[in-house]
């Protein structure tokens, strides 16, 4: 930052044209930068500097961690761990794509069919936000435990049959099985996924449909071609807003599931705060990180959302 | 839906009512085929949502819509062969101008649409631009896109709702030359919607003018100028003059007035109310159709002309002609266009001057109506 | 089949309904189990109806000292994030800088970040500096993830502000410190509110970081985490039915006062 305060600022600002530029005016942006500036680069970039140089340390507590730029660590980790993390990409994906399947009726009904009960259905589907999320997660242990109504419906309409088929339950049990994970985790992110549906659907111009349906398109065409590809970005951000902390999330898995979900998440907490083997914590910790990134550069590339109005 | 025999758009008994506010009347109304047909009023007035009824975008609440002999009244937008321009466009922003253009042929499931789309492209002059994006584009440019898109379908109506409202008056009068070429080169019948009435008057071939959900007189623009059939008609198209008059009597073709002490004369064709003796009429007269003479050459005016005398309160000028407001016991405000051919340098507020016209210029209404209304149009263009 | 053809135009109305079930049923459960009177020491099945736990919210060893230590660090979270973020909004909005791309990013990252590689990385550089865990430690993470959210939510108001008023209020003979006070303020006042708002529930609500970071201290999410374990008292159910309700109210509040305010205006 001290690098940049002495350097001239690329152009002054409008007002500042009619009179002469005063000195201390043009490191006003600097000044209301600073502050919060400094805060992140200490306790956000500085942190992520530290985590790197712990991940390649070797030694033990007792005698104290030394970088001796041991990567094996990398591999290690990801050799024990590969199982936790395809689990945490396998279920934060499915909890993305039914976030986006549930989420986008309600952003669409929220934009374009509340009418007068907008503003209602918007606060209900942000209120839960103010209630803790651990008390509601704890909440489905009660909605689906065993042989409770959810259960039971589930077991009658022989859905738990095809889950069960496909490894995601356990006979008739939900709980501690990886759809209980990724219900929970459906649930959490579920708003996340909503809001910037809405945002932009609201954003679409109603006679945009019009003109659709002037042109031969029937509802479901304009819904297609239409309504859909206008509310790309909101689909890109939300399924952003949902993947990455569903990924990271290790308090679903760990409330509703068992050992056999525990996710990426899990690991990095136990071996953090229990095992306290930081160079594997900080190793796995950065696998995740790096991962998340390459995904979310890939998937906005791909999805070409920078083309979008 | 792109069969030539085509035929008219026949609106009967069709009105539309929301809860209680009624915003057409029940409404007969037939288009030509092939016409250019202008529905013009002011905001409010209906129209907006009588050309919603045709295009399928608005249920009407009774009557039915004809395209030819198909009722299309049931029918869904997406399955009536009209095609709107709308207001201020509803270009589809993620997609560029050739796939704009293509949008109806490619749901109508026709398969190679280049060609096409070039052409009408070329058609609207905008060959270059196909692959912009619409917010790339002029007002102007994105107006053109807006026709080329709904023309391409080969609609049996076009239907155009206030198409060259966002555009600056410049660009306005050069699209409604340009949309007038393109309606006579494809020959489709296009219904435009506007609050202009000069718009209105420039390029249909008819004009209906709705006030308050009702059609209140339909015809051609000079019929509808030179013989309005009532005050709203004579106000909301251009200027008018209105004297209260009473019928004296009737000597072949023409009416003789009383108005005030002077007496006018009035062809019994062009009164549209009933005119017996000792009723009221509305005399009305264009500002344009007025001379003025100064008091002291009165003496030079022909026999057989209207004239009435006043004092000039107030003259404008504005280049091609000029504005005199005249003040006389029969209307306080009379408005006088003259064209600045010879002025007379004495016609200077406070000159006294006689004012008279050709009596087959003079039009006769109803007396039971109001006089200023439609006059109150232009503070209203302003907040559209 | 007008049945077929209702249902298929309401589709949507209904699918939406169905998700709108889902958010809320969890909420539905926590209230409901508030008037449970259950036997062990879980409170996930029911059992008989009571009202001890709305008589005795505190009955709960330090339930309410975790309850109280949470709105602390949310209330000075809130500021700290407020301050710093408003700060900065107006800075990448309004002034041309250099490095401004960084500076996005900068701000950008800790959302897109998971909490725990956050947590991770922050509890090591406590770790490596010897820093004592507990309230200050927990503070500091707070403000560092919530100041991104306000900034983003001050930018989106102060962006769609039209900087011609603060040129007609400086016509008019305002200094840039009455400008700033006077027009500038309390324009940008309901982003900062949203802003304000978001940094509380993300502060209160936070468990993943504060886990990391909070040394032997016990906030209210960690209290429910760790009752998950040992066993849940009714009280936490009434507690989450009381924040439900009043958060429900304030923004109704919030909604009808900016309806009136509209109108005045």
């Amino acid at each position: 930052m001290t690098t940049t305060v002495t350097e001239e600022p690329a152009a002054p600002p409008v007002a500042k044209t009619a009179r002469p530029p005063r000195k201390r005016g043009r490191l006003v942006p600097y000044w209301l930068l600073l502050p919060g500036l400094l805060w992140l680069v200490v306790f956000f970039a500085l942190p992520m500097v530290y985590q790197a140089s712990t991940s390649i340390q070797t030694g033990s507590l007792e005698d104290g961690f030394k970088v001796t730029w041991h990567f094996a660590t990398y591999w290690q980790a990801l050799a024990d761990y590969w199982p936790q993390f395809l689990r945490s990409v396998l279920y934060a994906g499915a909890a993305t794509i039914l976030c986006l399947a549930l989420g986008y009726p309600l952003a669409y009904l929220i934009a374009f069919r509340a009418g007068r009960w907008r503003n209602l259905v918007l606060i209900l589907v942000i209120a839960p936000f103010f209630t803790s999320f651990l008390i509601r997660t704890l909440a489905w242990k009660t909605i689906l435990s065993d042989g409770g109504p959810v259960v039971s419906a589930l077991n009658a309409l022989h859905v738990l049959d095809v889950t069960s088929w496909l490894g995601m339950t356990d006979g008739n049990r939900v709980l501690a099985t990886p759809l209980a994970v990724i219900c929970g985790l459906t649930y959490n992110f579920l708003p996340f996924m909503i809001l910037p549906l809405y945002t932009s659907l609201e954003r679409i111009d109603g006679r945009l449909h019009e003109a659709a349906g002037d042109l031969y398109a029937t509802p479901a065409t304009t819904f297609r071609k239409v309504t859909f590809p206008l509310s790309m970005p909101g689909v890109v951000s939300g399924t952003l807003l949902t993947f990455i902390p569903a990924a990271g999330d290790y308090v679903n898995a760990d409330l509703l599931g068992s050992t056999d979900t525990r996710m990426v998440g899990n690991v990095i907490q136990t071996q953090f705060l229990r095992i306290l083997d930081y160079p594997t914590a900080a190793a796995l910790s950065f696998i995740l990180m790096a991962a998340i990134l390459i995904m979310v550069t890939v998937y906005i590339r791909r999805s070409g959302t920078e083309d979008l109005v | 839906m792109t069969t030539d025999h085509g035929g008219d758009v026949r609106l009967t008994g069709i009105s539309k009512t929301y809860g209680s506010f009624t915003a057409v009347q029940p409404l007969d109304l037939t288009v030509p085929e092939g016409s250019f047909f202008a529905l013009l009023g002011a905001s409010g007035c209906g129209k907006t949502t009588t050309l919603r009824m045709i295009a399928g975008l608005e249920e009407p609440s009774s009557g039915t819509v004809m395209l030819g002999d198909q009722d299309v009244t049931a029918l869904p937008p997406y399955k009536r062969p009209v095609n709107t321009v709308f207001q201020s466009y509803a270009l589809f922003p993620h997609l560029d101008i050739f796939e704009n253009v293509a949008f109806g042929l490619r749901r109508r499931g026709v398969k190679s649409v280049k060609k096409q789309v070039g052409e009408m492209l070329d058609l609207v002059q905008l060959g270059e631009q196909a692959r912009k994006k619409p917010h790339q584009l002029s007002g102007g440019q994105q107006q053109r896109v807006a026709v080329a898109r709904a023309l391409i379908n080969h609609p049996k109506v076009l239907l155009l709702d206030e198409p060259l409202g966002a555009l600056d008056l410049k660009l306005r009068r050069q699209m409604q030359l340009e949309l007038k070429r393109i309606q006579t080169e494809v020959g489709i019948t296009f219904i435009h919607v506007t609050h202009d009435q000069e718009e209105a008057m420039t390029m249909a071939d008819t004009v209906a003018v709705m006030n308050a959900g009702r059609v209140e007189q339909l015809g051609a623009p000079a019929d509808l100028y030179e013989n309005p059939a009532s005050t709203f008609v004579a106000n909301f198209l251009g200027t008018s003059n209105f004297i209260e008059a009473e019928v004296a009597g009737r000597s072949g073709d023409d009416l003789t007035l009383k108005a005030g002490g002077g007496k006018l004369v009035l062809p019994v064709s062009r009164c549209t109310a009933s005119a017996a003796t000792g009723e009221k009429v509305l005399v009305g007269i264009r500002p344009e159709k007025i001379s003025l003479t100064h008091a002291d050459d009165a003496g030079t005016i022909p026999d057989g002309r209207n004239r009435i005398t006043g004092r000039v309160a107030d003259s404008s000028f504005i280049g091609v002609s000029t504005q005199y407001v005249i003040e006389s016991p029969l209307c306080d405000a009379f408005e006088v266009y003259a064209q600045n051919i010879e002025r007379d340098s004495r016609l200077a507020p406070g000159a006294e001057v006689v004012l008279h016209w050709n009596p087959a210029h003079t039009f006769g209404l109803d007396a039971a109506q109001d006089i200023e209304a439609g006059a109150a149009k232009v503070e209203e263009d302003a907040a559209a | 089949m007008p049945f077929v053809r209702w249902l298929r135009r309401n589709l949507v109305v209904i699918a939406g309904l169905v998700t709108l079930g889902y958010l809320l049923l969890p909420n539905v459960v926590v209230t409901v189990f508030s008037f449970n009177k259950p036997k062990g020491r879980f409170n996930y099945e029911w059992q008989a109806f009571s009202l001890d736990a709305w008589k005795n919210p505190c009955g709960v060893a330090d339930m309410c000292g975790s309850l109280s230590l949470s709105l602390q660090i949310a209330l000075w979270a809130t500021i700290g994030a407020t301050v710093l973020g408003t700060m900065i909004a107006f800075a990448l909005v309004r002034y041309r800088f250099r490095a401004r791309g960084a500076v996005n990013s900068l701000i950008f990252l800790p959302m897109a970040m998971p909490e725990v590689v956050m947590a991770a990385s922050l509890l090591t550089l406590f770790l490596n500096m010897g820093a004592q865990l507990g309230f200050w430690t927990i503070l500091i993470a707070h403000i560092m993830f919530c100041l991104s959210f306000v900034v983003t939510a001050v930018k989106a108001r102060v962006m769609s502000m039209d900087p011609r008023l603060e040129q007609a209020a400086q016509d008019l003979y305002a200094g840039p410190v009455q400008t700033f006070v006077r027009v500038t303020l309390p324009i940008a006042a309901p982003g900062i509110a949203a802003g304000a708002l978001l940094a509380f529930a993300l502060s209160f609500d936070d468990f993943i970081i504060t886990n990391f970071n909070a040394g032997s201290t016990v906030t209210f999410p960690m209290f429910v985490w760790g009752s998950a374990q040992r066993g849940t008292p009714v009280q936490i159910n009434v507690i989450g039915t009381t924040m439900f309700i009043v958060a429900v109210l304030f923004v109704l509040a919030a909604m009808l006062l900016g309806k009136r305010k509209n109108k005045a205006v």
